[in-house]
């Protein structure tokens, strides 16, 4: 049984400018599996994420996990930029939290999971000093230092390129096997490839959609039948019902 | 087209700026009390070096002082601006209405207040500086990227330790801006100090030999303030890049 937790969101209410985005939303994130949300701008996607995250407040409904501890201490989160802090060197990047958190650094398991993500030669460089790629690699590096074991990705590879996302894809897959990883993508090609349990936010008024399980496990290959016949029956799915509207 | 380095640009310049005065002097004639040749400049120079160099020197030590002191004056007004709603509210009028009253106007009350030596300079300094420094500081420190902060939130930072090491270090290239400023001001205020009420440096030079049609004298000292204001600039804008190399905004010339 996976130790990373089931999240459950239960009658959760967004408002934008006192309108409301979303409200009465209901559905769960699988403990240890690759959740995969996809949905158009606008409906909220990155706002859940940030409720789900701590960083935006609750006013009604509640998101709660199958473990005791508190969920914002369960929680590491990477956005769509690196957001890596230009004045320190990688090495210390990928530790900021525990100095964030005035706790001991743990040098060799930074230098480990810098070497994991194939940065080991860039530990004393600066984010300036490399190219995209290298700087999101940088990003899931200081996301696994956090070893949480729930992971939020609020499109993380929308700004590369299609040959260095591909690689990110599997990169993330390898590494983040058995946490709760939610990831939010606008892109079903992703989606497919990474998704155990894929759920669309949608519609008006906003609601989930669960999409059927995906066969094989991921990342699954891009000349993979499977995948590219799975991409055109998501896609056949979201235009057949109007989702993406 | 390519643009010419800095250190080609102001030789360049001045050069061609002398050889202006002197055509102008040399066309219209002007009486060397109005207007002196840059040659009678030159030898004004040479003659009273060592009176010039002396009263740099203590332009200079009170200009530094101004712009230690207006800067760290300036970091803490902006740091309290900044965390600090209630002090921000009652603050800001009082720095504007500070900025607002001519710096010249303030220098008698400031020599009355500190003595003739170099206190009042120094304060005089500080009060030309400090605005720009706080104000580009607090700039910097209330546009950190909302991602850094968010990010921070997640991996439970206090508000202290975000502030050390995330709103700090991001609002650096602002001040790195604020303190260009000031560098090139603070002189500027020492000289008012010492052209009010002084008994040596250049400011004090100037207005004695202004006061005895050494008009050639009076521009040699204002020859060396450039050269000095040029400098001092030169300096902070080169160890800002140096110690900022993230900053985008440093290539400003």
């Amino acid at each position: 049984m996976s130790t990373a937790p089931t999240i459950y969101i239960s009658n959760l209410r967004l408002d934008y400018k006192n309108k409301p985005v979303f409200s009465e939303l209901n559905t769960s994130f699988t403990g240890g599996m690759f959740n995969i949300l996809l949905g158009t701008s606008g409906v909220g996607k990155s706002s859940l994420l940030k409720m789900i995250a701590g960083l935006l407040p609750i006013t009604q409904g509640e998101i709660t996990s199958d473990h005791s501890e508190a969920l914002s201490s369960q929680i590491s989160y990477m956005a769509q930029q690196d957001l890596l802090m230009p004045w320190t060197t990688i090495l210390q990047n990928v530790m900021i939290g525990s100095k964030l958190r005035k706790e001991k650094k743990e040098k060799t398991r930074a230098l480990h999971i810098l070497k994991q993500v194939g940065l080991d030669g860039a530990a004393n460089q600066f984010p300036f000093q490399l190219s995209g790629g290298m700087r999101q690699r940088a990003a899931l590096a200081r996301t696994l230092y956090e070893n949480r074991p729930v992971i939020l990705m609020d499109e993380p590879f929308s700004a590369l390129d299609s040959v260095t996302r591909s690689k990110m894809q599997e990169y993330t897959a390898d590494l983040l096997k058995g946490k709760t990883v939610i990831l939010i993508t606008h892109d079903p090609f992703e989606a497919c490839r990474l998704g155990e349990n894929i759920q669309v936010l949608a519609g008006n008024p906003v609601q989930i959609y669960d999409i059927p399980p995906i066969e094989g496990t991921i990342p699954r290959h891009p000349e993979a039948l499977n995948l590219q016949q799975a991409q055109a029956h998501l896609l056949n799915l979201l235009i057949e019902k109007n989702i993406l509207q | 087209m390519t643009s010419i380095p800095l250190y080609f640009r102001i030789p360049i310049l001045i050069i061609s700026l002398l050889l202006i005065w002197q055509g102008i002097y040399q066309f219209f004639g002007i009486p060397p009390y109005l207007l002196p040749s840059p040659i009678s400049v030159f030898i004004a120079f040479k003659d009273n070096q060592a009176l010039l160099w002396n009263a740099a020197f203590i332009t200079f030590n009170e200009t530094i002082l101004g712009l230690i002191l207006g800067c760290a004056l300036g970091m803490a007004l902006a740091l309290l601006m900044s965390l600090i709603p209630f002090v921000r509210q009652w603050l800001m009028p009082i720095i504007l209405i500070s900025q607002s009253i001519p710096t010249f106007a303030l220098a008698p009350l400031l020599v009355l207040w500190f003595g003739f030596g170099m206190n009042s300079k120094i304060v005089m300094a500080m009060i030309m500086i400090f605005f720009p420094v706080t104000s580009a500081f607090f700039d910097g420190l209330n546009r950190t990227p909302l991602g850094w902060i968010e990010l921070g939130k997640t991996m439970n930072a206090s508000p202290l330790r975000q502030l050390l090491f995330i709103r700090i270090p991001a609002a650096l290239p602002a001040f790195a801006s604020g303190l260009r400023i000031a560098a090139a001001i603070a002189p500027i205020g020492a000289v008012i100090g010492e052209w009010v009420g002084a008994s040596s440096g250049l400011g004090f030079l100037m207005q004695n030999a202004n006061s005895r049609f050494q008009t050639d004298l009076m521009f040699a000292a204002l020859f060396l303030l450039s050269i000095m204001t040029i400098c001092l600039w030169g300096t902070v804008t080169f160890s800002t890049k140096k110690l900022i190399p993230w900053a985008e905004d440093t290539q400003t010339f």
